[in-house]
């Protein structure tokens, strides 16, 4: 790999982030302001996407910001690994841009420029984990992204939405502090360096550190970022389903519970590397154990009968495949855990923006109201089938791709219990997603609710939703770029 | 260097108390230009100062040219220079928000204020730079007095708080003349530096231990350790609002420096009494219950400066704490502590004075709707917040780092826990209050505005409010350059 200083890490961050400035300059004016919105989230798609072939190429793009604390500097750097990553998110950032603009105007919903402010700063701290070269600088960004989704997440400033936020910020910040900020110091004062290793083997724990020491902060990390939304750390997730929809469909399927897999997946790869992980024996605890998450938040969401609720269920049970994946320790095994996270990324945000485009047409929320839905709104219910197939892993959608490579990685690691749990999993996938899918387009509906004038959603929510589930088959049929971004991790 | 400057940083605003006392008489109009003129040139000295120790070394400067030991001795090392600095830059950016609040809350009396007010900074400038035993004395009581003054200034409890602080600080005052007192029965000079020279040689006797816990125990009610700090919640409440702006950010801290000159300037690291190991860790366990017990405690204010009060007492642990865990990186962490949380004591009793500005309130039920009335101040107390909190890069994060690393190297794992719990009670405290500003005011308008045709604040107030969160982050990043270039420098030899 070849290391050059280069500033585009901290320009596309910024870019990002100054890109709230105009939002604010063109508050009153909301076509003004839609087009400032869409303008910065292509921008900064753009430029990351700018960075792939560099990257493909073997090229590691580094960026020191201040010399904090001796070994431990306030640093960027764009790998495989964070500019798939950012890949997805921005990419992302786009389509719900356009979602954002529909879903906030059909509703009327207030204090709209405070919301795309806020939703910016959000992106650019998700793209800033992404590029964070040490620890140090990712807890630093992982911090930006809770505190500035709050505002989001209480964007009803409801009661509800009140409680919502304080269980939001509990459960990250207080997990943040209590956690992560111990296992910065604690590796800090055993080996003077955060930096992340430059390939997934060695890590950055040499011999000297006691192996007991490597083990706590191991298992701070894995507690610490609690956006993976591990169970008993999961219930901000289902609490904060209250925000409006596009910030459950980006933050809560994308940017944020994605910052937090991939925090704990960077850890896990680059700072103790597979092969410390190996040699101290934490990978396969930490598959039984979040195998727990997999099975029982599956089964929770059997119960739900509000669609948003047994999506976030659903993506806590998903989140877990990509720690899952990469707590094999096998090649296959990882390559299925990060690919999860861009899989599981376009299906699961199809999914809330049908979630929120039925709300927006029907103004219902649970499911056993969508009865007959799918024949008056076919665009949006044949989006959300594509993406439960690929939820489900049924080929030949992206969520395929993962299961697959899931299978290989047991097999390889030789664990047949992790085989079984998948299987499991499969099952409860269908039991949970099938349904909504017949409601929607085979019950009849009830009586005394008929569907007069119910129609889809303004065309600016229904086309990133067809969009994002047709991408979901196109990774499906060509996983192969993707899979180069997993090959440089893999080195 | 031009050997006048020490002097005349302090020349400066001791010469304006007379000229805005005087000239107030005659009119108000007087009081702004040279009080603000003032601290602008002392200001400015007190970098040239700095900048010039760090250069060339520690340097003396005699009094009327009366040589030490028997003249007035002012010691400028970087330690001494770094608070020099400090003070000043303080005052000065605390005075910006000070006027228009007494402006408000005093009118017609602005004159007597600004005289003490500069009096008081005098004072502390004094304390910083003194390099004799008995002066420091001095200059503890004419802080000491000028402090009481502006507290009886405020209304309502202000007088009686004021009382609470003239029993407790002159108590602690007598206790530290007390030490001083054995000291010179001991060693027959006033002098520090040569204090230091003789009392080796009677390290073994009690009266040396006997004087040092006096002046020990009469810095930590001064600085308000707890359980020494009954006095310091309501003096900072019910003070007026330009008199808590100025001696919140610094009176705890010089006295947690005047702990670290006694200890390392007049004792030295070597006298046993003070390394002793149970001493030690017995002072590190009563500064993890000082963050303990002040963090509970500020966990059960309803009001804005009595929370922000015991924070002030629970960073006093902080700073004790890392001191007494008497290793390189506990004093690093002290010291640039010292620096960072009188930045952030700033920078909340800017906002705290801000909103009294514009609300006449400092209760938290009364913050409804901040954000939106006041987002430049609300933005402020964030970046403070963040800072209390230990996020980087904000330069809190960086203090509380050594300071750790201090305690593990030292083995305190109380002290490490600590800090940690202190933290997460500082992400609740600033929540809560955050919480309140984010509501919507629209439906009962809890805020008293008592002038609608004010944007934010008074504009006089602005200026600090925008600046000071730069500064917070600034430190942060520039945390690297600063510690090796400064304060390893400032830090005492062990």
């Amino acid at each position: 790999m070849q290391y050059s200083d280069s500033l585009v890490p901290l320009i596309i961050i910024f870019m990002a982030m100054a890109g709230i400035f105009p939002i604010m300059l063109a508050g009153n004016k909301p076509s003004l302001r839609s087009k400032f919105i869409v303008g910065v989230a292509v921008l900064v798609f753009v430029t990351v996407a700018a960075q792939v072939p560099a990257i493909f190429g073997g090229q590691v793009l580094t960026c020191t910001l201040a010399k904090v604390l001796p070994g431990a500097w306030i640093k960027l750097r764009i790998d495989a690994m964070g500019l798939m990553f950012a890949l997805v998110a921005s990419f992302l950032w786009i389509f719900t841009s356009f979602y954002a603009i529909g879903y906030m105007g059909s509703l009327k919903e207030h204090a709209q420029t405070r919301f795309f402010v806020f939703f910016a700063i959000a992106i650019g701290a998700a793209l800033g984990v992404a590029f964070s070269a040490n620890l140090l600088t990712l807890y630093l960004f992982y911090e930006v992204l809770s505190l500035s989704t709050y505002p989001l997440v209480a964007h009803d400033q409801t009661e509800e939405a009140y409680a919502a936020g304080r269980k939001y910020l509990t459960y990250l910040l207080g997990s943040s502090i209590a956690f992560i900020l111990p296992a910065i110091f604690l590796t800090y004062y055993y080996t003077g360096n955060l930096d992340f290793a430059d390939n997934v083997r060695s890590g950055i724990f040499s011999g000297a550190v006691p192996p007991n020491v490597v083990r706590l902060i191991y298992v701070l990390c894995l507690f610490g970022f609690a956006k993976s939304a591990i169970m008993p750390l999961h219930r901000w997730l289902p609490a904060a389903m209250v925000a409006p929809t596009p910030v459950s469909a980006l933050l809560h399927a994308v940017a944020v519970v994605k910052v937090g897999v991939f925090s704990t997946t960077r850890v896990m790869l680059y700072f103790f590397g597979v092969e410390t992980m190996d040699s101290l024996g934490l990978g396969m605890p930490t598959a039984y154990f979040v195998s727990i998450t997999i099975i029982v938040a599956s089964m929770v969401a059997l119960t739900k009968d509000n669609l948003k609720a047994r999506l976030a269920y659903s993506t806590i049970s998903q989140l877990s495949y990509i720690i899952l994946g990469v707590a094999l320790l096998t090649p296959q095994g990882i390559s299925g855990g990060l690919i999860h996270i861009a899989n599981h990324a376009f299906s699961k945000i199809t999914l809330f923006f049908c979630a929120g485009a039925i709300f927006v047409a029907s103004h219902k929320k649970n499911i056993s109201d969508m009865n007959g839905l799918g024949r008056l709104m076919p665009f949006t219910f044949g989006a959300f089938a594509i993406a439960s197939l690929s939820m489900i892993g049924a080929p030949p959608v992206a969520g395929f791709i993962t299961k697959w490579y899931l299978f290989l990685g047991s097999l390889e690691a030789g664990q047949v219990g992790i085989i079984l749990v998948l299987v499991a999993s499969t099952m409860l996938n269908i039991g949970y997603f099938a349904p909504v899918v017949y409601r929607a387009f085979f019950a009849s509906p009830m009586a005394g609710k008929s569907g007069e004038g119910l129609r889809e959603a303004p065309l600016i929510m229904v086309i990133p939703l067809c969009c994002s589930a047709f991408i979901s088959i196109l990774i499906g049929f060509y996983p192969d770029f993707l899979m180069t971004f997993v090959k440089g991790v893999l080195g | 260097m031009n050997h006048n400057l020490p002097v005349l940083v302090l020349a400066f605003p001791l010469l304006a108390a007379f000229a805005v006392n005087l000239l107030g008489k005659i009119s108000k109009k007087h009081v702004a230009p040279w009080t603000l003129a003032s601290l602008i040139l002392s200001a400015g000295t007190s970098l040239w100062v700095l900048k010039d120790v760090l250069q060339n070394g520690k340097f003396s400067y005699t009094v009327g040219g009366w040589m030490a030991p028997y003249g007035i001795e002012l010691v400028l090392d970087p330690l001494s220079a770094l608070m020099l600095v400090m003070v000043s830059w303080v005052a000065l950016i605390a005075t910006f928000s000070a006027l228009p609040s007494i402006k408000k809350e005093m009118p017609g009396r602005e004159h007597l204020f600004f005289s003490l007010y500069l009096i008081l900074i005098c004072g502390m400038m004094g304390l910083v730079i003194t390099g004799d035993a008995f002066n420091l004395y001095v200059l503890l009581e004419i802080t000491s007095i000028t402090t009481y003054g502006l507290i009886a200034m405020g209304k309502g409890r202000a007088p009686l708080s004021s009382f609470n602080y003239i029993i407790m600080g002159t108590i602690g005052a007598c206790f530290y003349l007390l030490g001083v007192g054995y000291l010179y029965l001991l060693t027959g000079t006033l002098n520090m530096a040569d204090i230091a020279s003789r009392l080796p040689a009677l390290y073994e006797s009690p009266t040396v231990a006997t004087a040092f816990c006096f002046l020990i125990v009469g810095v930590w009610i001064k600085m308000a350790f707890f359980p020494l700090h009954g006095w310091l919640p309501n003096a900072y409440t019910y003070a007026p609002k330009g008199a808590s702006v100025l001696v919140a950010p610094l009176m705890t801290k010089v006295s947690v420096f005047l702990m670290i000159r006694i200890m390392f300037s007049i004792y030295s690291p070597e006298y046993d009494f003070l390394m002793h190991l149970g001493i030690k860790n017995l002072v590190v366990w009563a500064a993890t219950i000082a963050i303990v017990g002040a963090s509970l405690i500020a966990l059960t204010q309803k009001d804005f400066l009595k929370m922000l009060s015991y924070i002030v007492v629970a960073e006093v642990g902080y700073m004790v704490g890392g001191v007494w865990l008497a290793n390189q990186e506990g004093l690093t962490g002290a010291i640039f502590h010292i620096l960072n949380d009188s930045l952030m004591t700033l920078c909340f009793f800017l906002v705290a004075s801000a909103i009294a500005y514009r609300t006449g309130s400092s209760r938290i039920a009364d913050f409804r709707g901040l954000f939106q009335k006041m987002p430049l101040t609300m933005l402020a107390l964030s970046v403070g917040a963040l800072s209390v909190v230990g996020v980087p890069p904000t330069c809190g994060f960086f203090s509380k780092w050594y300071l750790l690393l201090g305690g593990v190297e030292a083995g305190q794992w109380e002290f490490v826990a600590a800090l940690i719990f202190s933290s997460i009670v500082n992400a609740v405290l600033f929540y809560r209050v955050f919480e309140v500003a984010f509501s919507h005011s629209e439906e009962e308008p809890s805020l008293k505005f008592e002038n609608s045709r004010i944007l934010e604040t008074s504009p006089m107030m602005i200026p600090p409010l925008v600046v000071i969160p730069v500064v917070l982050l600034v430190i942060g990043l520039s945390a690297g350059p600063l510690v090796r270039e400064v304060i390893r420098l400032a830090v005492p030899a062990l």
